[in-house]
């Protein structure tokens, strides 16, 4: 009995590494505001944690959070999806044809219907026929780029506003405003009081002109969290990301549980795409995606495979983004120098864990970035475009030591096999 | 049968049931679409003209230094991605340098691909570095280094272009004409040259197979990729084997663009060919690994593209139905080596259970 005692302890004082609890969010929510506002105080960027970057930022953040969670879905139960991205054409090009024909919120589920329809060829290919998850994506992300070009030629061209590579206007799904909050905020944050107007930006970037879908999208996650890590069926979905050989000896339908994972991981990136038409802008066009999906993917991978840290990821990737477009050449200049600062403190934090090397090559790179921001007034609009790209690299080579995936991520599993 | 007959039979069954397959889906999407599936299926089966057949095997050609690009990293169980981004940072840096004619004739020439080789490799390399030091997944890295690529060269390509008259084109200084590589055309009529590139290309699929079954180099290669552990115990050290290959991958993907930059562009532009790393994937996966077979679904993805063209125009069907139809090919060649393997499989348990059943005759059949 002691034992077990002494097991049920130890179990109690092990922490799951890598997981983040929703407080740590808002701190560090608030961290990353104040060193906004810091940035903005010393440089003179003035557009940094505005409340129209905010906004900006929010609506660039949403599709790659929800094609990433797409991603940790089918990942958890050990399925790689790298045809995200084709399930997120797909539901751009569901969005647009029933978002037009019968309505917006009809075009939102016929994005996740399409998007269901790439995950039902994924789930086929790799858990029935074993193939290798990533050629199944790739083929996937080939199938779905001709099949909406085809089709949108086929149903567009000819209505009014359509034509052959993109659908007619579409109509808006609703947003929610608070009104007389949204203008008491506005104030606040016109007094340019350090850190307070920074704040006010953000809370009034939430109640001015939220978009339901973005609601929507931060149901999906809460659920998406309390499914997967709160009830039996998730651990028993998580447990064939695992070790299905395991769970299958447990009496898990491991087939039947990754099939579920693969269809709403192809029904959350569809709800992706169709974000990106409905909301992002209004209409279907070709090439809309522009790769979100492969960055939600990174997203997730720098997320840690864990909803919370998927959210900051799109966040980072999506406020970078934002800023290339927006005055980007003061803004991500003033960027640098946070970075350089950053690089310098991860420096001295290799230091002291005694990783000299990694700690000399960052102190070269902050170096090297600072230099770059003495030497140059504006950042060149090539490489603002530049920015969430390089940042994502900058971030995983810096975190991805600390990662861990699902053991039996990727893994072929074939029924029977556990002895 | 005889079990080697069979074997055999099996081998030639999984590519023709792909490529059925693959055509009963798509003329599926065509029925259920409305548009004529008879014509269609004519317009592209039907035999290519001298001009035609020109321009697949130029097609060819370039998609299948792509796919062996692609390839080299898959022996390894590295996913390049990155080729789409290697090969347009290299083209450029190739034009740039064969624009700029520091050395005479085809010094130049020579000059110009070695500089495509290095950036090609160099940026491929970055990928490899941050896979093989920090732990970073190739499948990202590389897919970030695309698109980082593409605004580079979009800068770079200001800074070096020169603007042709009349035109919002920008490009790099044409190659001169005595560095260029000359076509060989296949009647004698304009317009039915082909690349000299054809040759490289051929030879660069020697040298693969050689480099890979050959040398210690890919026995190492090969040897990684089957089994990490295995490769941990025999005493290869895989962190400098991710980098290597990622660099040979990189390289190669580096050449990808010259046949059309030595063989017709004669500069890099703004209307340079793009998504051709893509392509290079579907056509690695399809050739499994295997300098001939690459060599095939090059063509196959080639005639497929070129006998497409004219869908819009003859039956009015948009061309995009053939990206279904490789696509489908893809997926379909996969599952169909799948298939069959688990039927091949089937089919020697049933040999062994009937030999052992009359344990007094003495089958030959029985496979070792």
């Amino acid at each position: 009995m002691s034992r077990t005692a002494s097991v049920r302890d130890r179990l109690a004082s092990v922490r799951p590494r890598g997981r983040i609890s929703p407080w740590w969010i808002l701190i560090g929510l608030a961290g990353v505001l104040l060193l906004l506002s810091l940035l903005q105080l010393v440089t003179g960027a003035n557009d940094l944690a505005s409340s129209g970057t905010l906004r900006a930022t929010l609506i660039a953040t949403v599709p790659i959070a929800l094609a990433g969670l797409g991603g940790l879905w089918a990942e958890r139960a050990g399925v790689v999806n790298i045809g995200l991205e084709g399930m997120m054409i797909l539901g751009t090009y569901g969005a647009g044809f029933f978002g037009y024909h019968y309505g917006p919120w009809v075009g939102v589920l016929g994005a996740a219907a399409l998007g269901a329809v790439g995950g039902l060829i994924h789930a086929l290919a790799t858990v029935v026929f074993g193939v290798d998850h990533i050629i199944s994506g790739v083929a996937i992300n080939i199938i779905a780029i001709g099949a909406t070009q085809y089709l949108a030629v086929q149903t567009f061209t000819g209505l009014p506003g359509g034509g052959q590579t993109q659908s007619p206007k579409l109509g808006d799904v609703g947003s929610i405003s608070i009104g007389p909050l949204s203008e008491a905020l506005g104030q606040v944050e016109g007094r340019n009081i350090f850190f307070v107007s920074e704040v006010a930006a953000f809370l009034r970037a939430l109640v001015t002109d939220l978009s339901l879908m973005v609601v929507l999208a931060a149901v999906l996650f809460v659920l998406t969290y309390f499914l997967l890590w709160r009830t039996a069926f998730g651990l028993r979905l998580r447990s064939c990301g695992e070790s299905p050989v395991a769970a299958e000896t447990l009496g898990v339908n491991v087939y039947r549980y990754k099939f579920i994972a693969v269809l709403t991981s192809g029904a959350l990136a569809g709800l992706a795409g169709g974000f990106l038409t409905l909301v992002a802008s209004s209409n279907y066009r070709d090439g809309q995606t522009g790769g979100r999906g492969y960055i939600g993917l990174a997203a997730m991978i720098f997320g840690n495979w864990r909803p919370t840290g998927l959210l900051m990821g799109s966040g980072l990737f999506g406020y970078t983004e934002t800023l290339g477009l927006r005055q980007g050449g003061d803004s991500v200049h003033a960027l640098l120098l946070g970075i350089a600062v950053l690089l310098a403190a991860v420096a001295v934090w290799q230091w002291r864990s005694r990783q000299r090397l990694s700690a000399g090559v960052s102190t070269f790179l902050a170096i090297g970035i600072a230099i770059v921001y003495f030497s140059i007034d504006v950042v060149p609009g090539d490489f603002t475009r530049m920015t969430p790209y390089v940042t994502t690299l900058l971030v995983l080579a810096m975190a991805s030591q600390r990662l861990r995936m699902p053991a039996a991520d990727g893994m072929r599993y074939r029924r029977g096999t556990a002895g | 049968m005889t079990p080697r007959m069979t074997k055999l039979s099996l081998g030639i069954g999984a590519p023709v049931l792909a490529l059925v397959s693959a055509f009963v889906i798509t003329s599926l999407v065509l029925l259920v679409a409305g548009d004529p599936v008879g014509e269609v299926w004519s317009t592209i089966l039907s035999v290519p003209e001298t001009r035609n057949v020109a321009n697949i095997i130029n097609s060819a050609t370039v998609l299948y230094l792509s796919g062996l690009a692609v390839a080299v990293g898959f022996k390894m169980n590295l996913f390049n991605i990155g080729v789409d981004g290697q090969y347009r940072i290299a083209a450029f840096a190739a034009a740039a340098v064969a624009g700029e004619a520091w050395l005479p004739g085809y010094l130049n020439t020579l000059l110009a691909l070695l500089a495509a080789i290095l950036v090609g490799a160099a940026w491929a390399g970055i990928a490899g570095l941050l896979r093989a030091t920090r732990g970073v997944s190739e499948v990202i890295s590389t897919i970030m280094l695309n698109f980082i690529s593409t605004s580079l060269v979009a800068y770079m390509l200001r800074r070096v272009a020169v603007r042709e008259e009349g035109s919002n084109i920008i490009a790099t200084k044409q190659v001169p004409e005595r560095s260029r590589i000359p076509g060989l055309s296949l009647s004698g009529e304009a317009g039915t040259e082909i690349y000299g590139f054809v040759f490289i290309a051929i030879l660069c699929g020697v040298g693969y197979w050689l480099v890979l079954n050959r040398t210690r180099f890919g026995f190492d290669l090969r040897a990684t990729g089957q089994s990490e552990t295995a490769a941990v115990a025999s005493g290869i050290n895989v962190k400098r084997m991710v980098l290597a290959s990622m660099l040979v991958s990189g390289g190669l993907a580096g050449l990808v663009g010259m046949p059309i930059l030595f063989g017709g562009a004669y500069s890099y532009g703004s209307t340079f060919q793009s998504g051709l790393g893509f392509a290079g994937i579907a056509i690695a996966l399809l050739g499994r690994n295997h300098p001939i077979g690459i060599a095939l679904g090059a063509l196959l993805f080639a005639f497929l593209d070129e006998q497409s063209n004219p869908l819009q125009i003859l039956v009015d069907v948009s061309p995009d139905i053939v990206k279904i139809t490789q696509g489908i090919i893809v997926l379909t060649v996969v599952i169909s080596y799948e298939v069959v393997r688990r039927y091949g499989l089937r089919l020697e348990q049933r040999h062994v259970a009937q030999a052992l059943e009359r344990p007094e005759s003495k089958s030959p059949e029985v496979p070792a």
